[in-house]
């Protein structure tokens, strides 16, 4: 074997289906894993309870992005159009908030999108170059048809024959340990 | 006689026997086979119209707006006309993607790919024409707010500039939905692939995604703020397209009714095209059983619906003409029904209210054929409609003695032909090389993907679990005893 020099990132297990997943994961979060994940080709109803989730951050970044949209869009239109370069339109007032609606509706839109968007791949520590899952051949059935838990050993209560017991007591098809390097 | 609520199980969305692995092959097989020979021939005369579009933008370019047939009271003609029509098509992908995600609609995950990608190239379309009808399209930049050395600024009291901030940001919204919904699936290609090429290429747009269920966690919320914003924003960008027209004075456009009527008229056409594109598009890639007709049905349902408001709205329209004693309002609307453009109001009657009325029928609703060539007729039913709003009211305004005849120049139609190069060839590399069925969300509504539906006790899926959570109520009528 050349796993000596190898540190060892988790416990990969497999299971059949979504059902079988969830209960598992109900599993490992009883048993005190606060480091583990669940990975399954779409997102499966109720795993946020059963592996105890908080709910996700992202609605205030978007919340931020939005109001910094609004506000500079309102900002820019005020200064430009009251103060930096006013015009005459028939007489009406130089600010006129009622016709900065439309921009500001479009900017506030566009901001929160932005912040929607990289907020959730911020999160979510995305873009990775490299995951040490995916040195496990298997691990390809992720995104199509297989549903994984790797508890990480970056856990507290990690132990690989601890780990390896729950996973087959949970019923696990399939149970392999995940090096960091290949 | 009494009415009796009964639970009836709704169609499966997904027809067939299929599994989680079975729908991955389904789909990843175009993207990852080898291209075929049609596809080679389609992409030809796609890039065939594109240099038709280039070469006429050049010289349009070199040689200025007048090789259009634009005249004096005629200022707007095809450009507006062909970007309201392209605008309004591209609204069915958002509608879709995001209006239907929002109300739950399961049947949405068969198309929405599909129809965000029409989006995002119909918007390219529209937005050429803006672009180019500036007549100096070198300083086409002055239309964003940029400190210059002028001292300058645009005018933010415009509905010209409103529709700049609408349509560009209409399209990159579109473009981050597009590709926040495309991650997951770029990570199944990347998993599926066999070329170190395709392998990399997938992976870089993938970012790294393992399917964790902590990222999923955030990327759902990501996806239900996204269609959150989505939606009123494809309702404004459509108002304030119509803004362009009726916050001015000329009758026939200075009219309270315009935003709900493009609205509407938008998603019609946009759902007529969504049809044409995909009934082609399952034949040859054999996602029949995806892309299947209870979901022609559905889509068919809104397009009688949107295109009896359209008709509504042309009724009113005569109506408010009548009712508000204006004489220039009653002008213009006796002028669209007998005037010099009358052979195009009636063919807009003919595509846009009468031929929506054959879709209250069930088995027209369910045929591809006839549905097809409804889908066709509707798309150039709502482009007549833009060229009455555009044409007629411009080119018979208030005094008859500046009244002038407007029709197109070959420059204009050649233009106008050839944005349909730019939307296919875009189009067919989107089949070509993207999951154009998204993936993890057709499975996320398979009834396996529910734990639900499994047997607490073996863990086996059981099929007749799956039903009563996709009930629906209806009436039936029972015999009194």
């Amino acid at each position: 074997m050349t796993t000596k020099n190898k540190n060892v990132h988790g416990i990969l297990a497999e299971f059949r289906n979504p059902k079988e997943l969830i209960d598992a994961a109900e599993m490992v979060k009883d048993s005190g894993y606060n480091n583990f994940d669940t990975y399954a080709p779409f997102p499966i109803h109720g795993m946020e309870k059963a592996m105890g989730l908080k709910d996700s951050l992202l609605g205030w970044i978007v919340l931020a992005g939005g109001l910094a949209g609004m506000i500079g869009a309102l900002a820019l239109m005020i200064w430009v159009m009251g103060y930096e370069y006013p015009l005459n339109i028939s007489g009406k007032p130089y600010i006129n908030i009622p016709v900065y609606v439309p921009i500001t509706f479009e900017m506030t839109v566009l901001f929160a999108a932005f912040a929607a968007t990289f907020g959730m791949f911020a999160l979510n520590k995305l873009p990775r170059f490299h995951n040490p899952l995916f040195n496990v051949e298997r691990f390809k059935k992720a995104s199509d048809d297989g549903f994984f838990i790797c508890i990480e050993a970056s856990d507290d209560l990690f132990s690989e024959n601890e780990v390896s017991k729950l996973f087959t007591d949970s019923g696990a098809t399939h149970i392999e340990t995940v090096y960091d390097s290949e | 006689m009494s009415k009796n609520y009964e639970y009836v199980p709704e169609p499966k969305l997904i027809k067939g026997d299929h599994t989680f692995g079975s729908i991955t092959n389904l789909i990843a097989k175009t993207p990852l086979s080898s291209t075929p020979k049609l596809w080679y021939l389609a992409f030809a005369v796609a890039n065939l119209l594109l240099i038709i579009l280039l070469g006429s933008v050049g010289y349009l370019i070199w040689d200025g707006i007048g090789i259009w047939g634009l005249n004096n009271p005629a200022g707007w003609g095809w450009a507006i006309i062909n970007f309201v029509w392209w605008v309004g098509i591209g609204h069915a992908g958002t509608l879709i993607s995001a209006i239907l995600f929002l109300f739950r609609q399961g049947w949405r995950t068969a198309i929405n790919r599909f129809a965000e990608a029409m989006t995002i190239f119909a918007v390219m379309c529209a937005g050429l024409f803006p672009a180019i009808h500036v007549g100096r399209i070198w300083v086409i930049y002055w239309v964003f707010p940029i400190p210059n050395q002028m001292g300058v600024w645009p005018n933010f009291s415009s509905p010209l500039l409103w529709d700049v901030f609408a349509v560009s940001t209409y399209f990159t919204v579109s473009l981050l939905f597009w590709y926040v919904g495309l991650v997951p699936d770029f990570a199944t290609l990347r998993d599926k692939a066999k070329s170190k090429a395709a392998k990399i290429t997938y992976g870089i747009a993938a970012l790294g995604w393992t399917g964790s269920f902590r990222n999923w966690w955030n990327y759902e919320k990501a996806y239900m703020i996204l269609a959150g914003l989505a939606t009123p924003l494809v309702l404004s960008v459509h108002t304030i397209v119509s803004f362009d027209f009726a916050v001015s004075l000329i009758p026939g456009w200075h009219s309270t009714i315009f935003p709900p009527y493009f609205v509407a008229g938008a998603i019609y056409s946009g759902f007529a095209m969504v049809l044409s594109l995909m009934l082609v598009a399952r034949k040859i890639y054999g996602l029949e059983e995806i892309m299947n007709i209870d979901i022609m049905e559905k889509m068919n349902l809104v397009m009688m619906v949107t295109g009896n408001l359209v008709a509504f709205a042309y009724l009113t329209e005569g109506f408010v003409a009548w009712y508000s004693g204006y004489i220039y309002e009653q002008g213009i609307f006796w002028l669209y029904v007998v005037g010099p453009y009358a052979w195009g109001f009636w063919i807009l009657m003919f595509c846009n209210v009468i031929t929506p009325q054959f879709l209250w029928s069930k088995s027209i609703r369910r045929n591809v054929t006839l549905t097809f060539i409804i889908s066709i007729i509707v798309n150039i039913g709502m482009w007549f409609e833009r060229f009455m709003i555009a044409v007629v009211s411009l080119s018979t305004d208030f005094m008859p003695s500046s009244w002038d005849y407007y029709s197109p120049t070959l420059w204009d139609i050649l233009i106008y032909v050839g944005t349909f190069g730019l939307f296919f060839t875009f189009f067919l590399l989107f089949l070509r090389f993207m999951p154009m069925v998204a993936i993890a969300e057709v499975k996320g509504v398979m009834p396996q993907a529910d734990p639900h539906n499994y047997d607490e006790e073996t863990n086996d899926f059981i099929e007749a679990r799956a039903e009563p959570t996709m009930a629906n109520q209806q009436t039936v009528q029972q015999k009194s005893e």
